[in-house]
């Protein structure tokens, strides 16, 4: 009975789109409440296939992440139905045909756009559920899309599985039916704080830190928790410098550095501000022991391309490593450069693939189309570190919903490309260190 | 804190606030010829500075090379969006005049998206030569240029302006159009030679900045600001002001958010604005 007054809550929220549109949502809705709530396992025996809703921003700013995410996930799809037996060894879920839990029941992508806004994430996350009848959800790239869509699937009971957002308020929401493999900005600050440790115990000098961000929510919650972090464990935050995003001029910042000269500089930018910087502690000369960067502006391509030269020994971070030849990490690669004809896992690619392998397991494991049993399969997630094919060290979610064995590995530039270089267990190269810089 | 390091502040402030000048003098001319704020003045500046990553990629060619060919080239643009748009708007109401460059700016922007693509381009920053030491202070290269060229360019604007017959007929169009027009002079010849000569001018600036800033189609939103800061502290219309203005914030900017903060830099920056145009409400060096 609960069920089905959910979806009679749902009528006045459909009403919004009018008078037929609410007709022919009632209907769906009841439909779909009726037959959710009296015959889910038949529904599961009947279709032979597992449909799963996978929401991305296909069209608008983000189409081209949205789109690479999609195609990861269509990997995933196709080593559970068809399977590869090189990959096979390694993961029990890519022996290929479907779902052993489900009698081999075939998975079934049903993708929608979320045309990068929250509006359309919600309404095609409603009609994934109700008139696609999807049993989870998976996406949906941008926090701000992923935060109302997945209050769409909670309404309606439908687990939804976050693979890239990190806005930390997203598993504090009190939700029962949203989980996210990610790592957020407190694992990657343990990362940091973890490899700064082990060089200072190597003879680098890593005493005194500054942390230098853009003042926006992503600049500041992620300075937040990497400074609380570094506080808790004893290491020495000198300075923090935020700044305004798309500065026109940085010099003052790089000569404050210039006058505290600390050992180590974190810097948490976007692409425009990540290429002034750079410029500017060239042109002043100055740089750091170690020199430190929190992804996005940093491992940009436009940056990497036009700056990778002048940063010699950059550290940052990635979850995605490509791993020894013959790896579940490598494989996966070569497989994904097969799909979209050469280009590799990058760091939001491999955290939906593995994402939705997370998904295909725990429906597995459910044995169900059931969403609740689903839900109870994803809470009992307990995923080695041997079975991943990114960086974390597993999956296993807290009471919230978050993934607590992300993590994050630290790449570093050399002679203009990342290489994984920590921790050991992943890294193709080893920490040269001190920063090195501009070569020329 | 040394000494040093104060006057190395200083002078970082002194070369920015030179460099604001220059992308600024442009948009004063042509608010002082004819009473037009030209919001596309940023965009102006991004199709100069993506002319200097043209020239380099192309060709090869430094600043030498990129310079006269932005000027050449925003220069002629100048003289088009004058006779395709700004002329019949300034006919029109005052809110089609501030759309009717609004929407060239939107034109140009976009155009730019298309035709170069949104990622990041950026000069090697060796075009110019490395930045040197003098006592005990580093100058950059490339900014120790744009700044001087900044100099330069305005003070033989406002020469241009004040001292040469060309001048004296632009400012008589500027003062009353019909009156000049009984003096024998042609005002949207004048007015025209304004447009050149303010697209030419910001055509160099962009040339010059893109050698040590970075270069994206949306790049001319981030520039432009300041550029109308710089031109209303200055007092609109008047180049020199421009000048004086632009050098003003460059340091105050520089200071303050060396001393105070970076965050806290615009707050200072607009609070000198606000004081100044209290004051003087017609700008630092304007005529009422």
């Amino acid at each position: 009975m609960g069920r089905v007054n959910i979806a009679f809550c749902g009528v006045g929220r459909a009403s919004l789109f009018g008078g037929l549109m609410t007709k022919i949502v009632r209907r769906a809705f009841v439909a779909g409440a009726v037959l959710s709530a009296f015959s889910p396992i038949s529904r599961a025996n009947a279709q032979q296939t597992v449909k799963i809703g996978v929401l991305y921003p296909l069209s608008g700013n983000a189409a081209s992440a949205g789109n690479y995410s999609k195609m990861a996930i269509e990997l995933g799809a196709d080593l559970v139905n068809k399977g590869d037996p090189e990959l096979a060894k390694l993961m029990p879920i890519a022996k290929g045909g479907g779902l052993s839990g489900l009698n081999g029941a075939k998975i079934e992508l049903v993708v929608a756009d979320n045309q990068g806004t929250p509006a359309a994430g919600q309404n095609q996350t409603l009609r994934l559920i109700t008139q696609e009848k999807v049993v989870a959800m998976v996406g949906a790239y941008q926090s701000g899309i992923t935060q109302t869509a997945s209050a769409v699937a909670e309404k309606y009971g439908i687990p939804f599985v976050a693979p890239e957002s990190t806005a930390a308020d997203l598993t504090e929401r009190g939700f029962k039916w949203f989980f996210r493999t990610t790592p957020i900005a407190t694992n990657f600050a343990k990362a940091y704080s973890d490899f700064l440790k082990e060089q200072k115990a190597a003879g680098l000098k890593a005493d005194s830190i500054a942390i230098v961000y853009e003042n926006t929510e992503y600049g500041k919650s992620t300075s937040t928790a990497i400074g609380d972090l570094f506080v808790k464990e004893g290491r020495n935050v000198t300075m923090k410098v935020p700044y305004s995003a798309n500065s026109t001029d940085v010099q003052p910042q790089v000569l404050q550095l210039k006058e505290k000269n600390p050992d180590v500089v974190v810097f948490i930018s976007y692409t425009s501000d990540a290429i002034l910087y750079t410029k500017t502690l060239k042109a002043l000369n100055w740089k750091p022991e170690i020199m430190m960067a929190d992804s996005s502006g940093f491992n940009d391509q436009a940056y990497v391309k036009s700056m990778g030269h002048e940063v010699e020994g950059l550290v940052s971070r990635s979850a995605f490593a490509p791993g020894k030849p013959g790896s579940i990490a490598a494989i996966c690669e070569a497989l994904y450069k097969k799909k979209t004809g050469g280009d590799g896992l990058d760091d939001v690619s491999s955290r939906s693939f593995q994402g939705f392998l997370v998904l295909a397991d725990a429906i597995n494991r459910a044995g169900s189309t059931e969403p609740a049993k689903i839900q109870a399969a994803l809470k009992a997630t307990n995923m080695p570190a041997d079975q991943m094919a990114v960086g974390y060290n597993g999956v296993k979610f807290d009471d919230k919903g978050q993934n607590t064995l992300g993590s994050s590995l630290l790449i570093q530039m050399r002679d203009g490309h990342y290489v994984p270089v920590w921790p050991k267990a992943k890294a193709t190269a080893n920490v040269i260190l001190p920063f090195k810089g501009w070569t020329k | 804190m040394t000494t040093t390091l104060l006057l190395q502040v200083v002078v970082s402030g002194l070369l920015l606030g030179a460099v604001y000048a220059l992308f600024s003098s442009g948009l004063s001319l042509i608010w002082g010829m004819m009473n037009v704020v030209n919001f596309a003045h940023g965009e102006f500046v991004m199709l100069g500075m993506y002319t200097a990553v043209v020239v380099w990629t192309a060709m090869g060619g430094g600043p030498w090379a990129s310079v006269p060919i932005a000027a050449i080239l925003i220069g002629t643009l100048g003289v088009l969006a004058y006779f395709l748009l700004v002329r019949h708007i300034m006919r029109g109401p005052m809110l089609a005049q501030i759309l009717g460059t609004f929407g060239l700016a939107l034109f140009l922007r976009y155009g730019a998206l298309w035709v170069f693509g949104a990622n990041f381009k950026t000069l090697p920053d060796d075009l110019v030569g490395h930045s040197f030491i003098l006592g005990g202070i580093r100058f950059e290269g490339s900014r120790v240029l744009a700044g001087a060229v900044g100099f330069i360019v305005t003070v033989l604007l406002h020469l241009l302006l004040t001292r040469t017959s060309v001048g004296s007929r632009m400012l008589a169009v500027s003062e009353d159009a019909t009156a000049a027009q009984l003096m024998g002079i042609r005002p949207q010849r004048m007015q025209a030679l304004a447009w050149a000569l303010a697209g030419a001018a910001t055509g160099i600036a962009g040339a010059l900045v893109a050698t040590f800033f970075y270069t994206s189609p949306t790049v001319g939103e981030t520039l432009a600001i300041v550029a109308f800061v710089t031109v209303a502290l200055g007092g609109f219309g008047s180049v020199l002001g421009a000048l004086v203005a632009g050098l003003l914030i460059g340091v105050v900017e520089s200071l303050s958010a060396f001393l105070i903060g970076p965050v806290y830099k615009d707050v200072i920056v607009y609070a000198v604005f606000v004081l100044v145009l209290w004051f003087r409400p017609q700008g630092l060096m304007g005529t009422t």
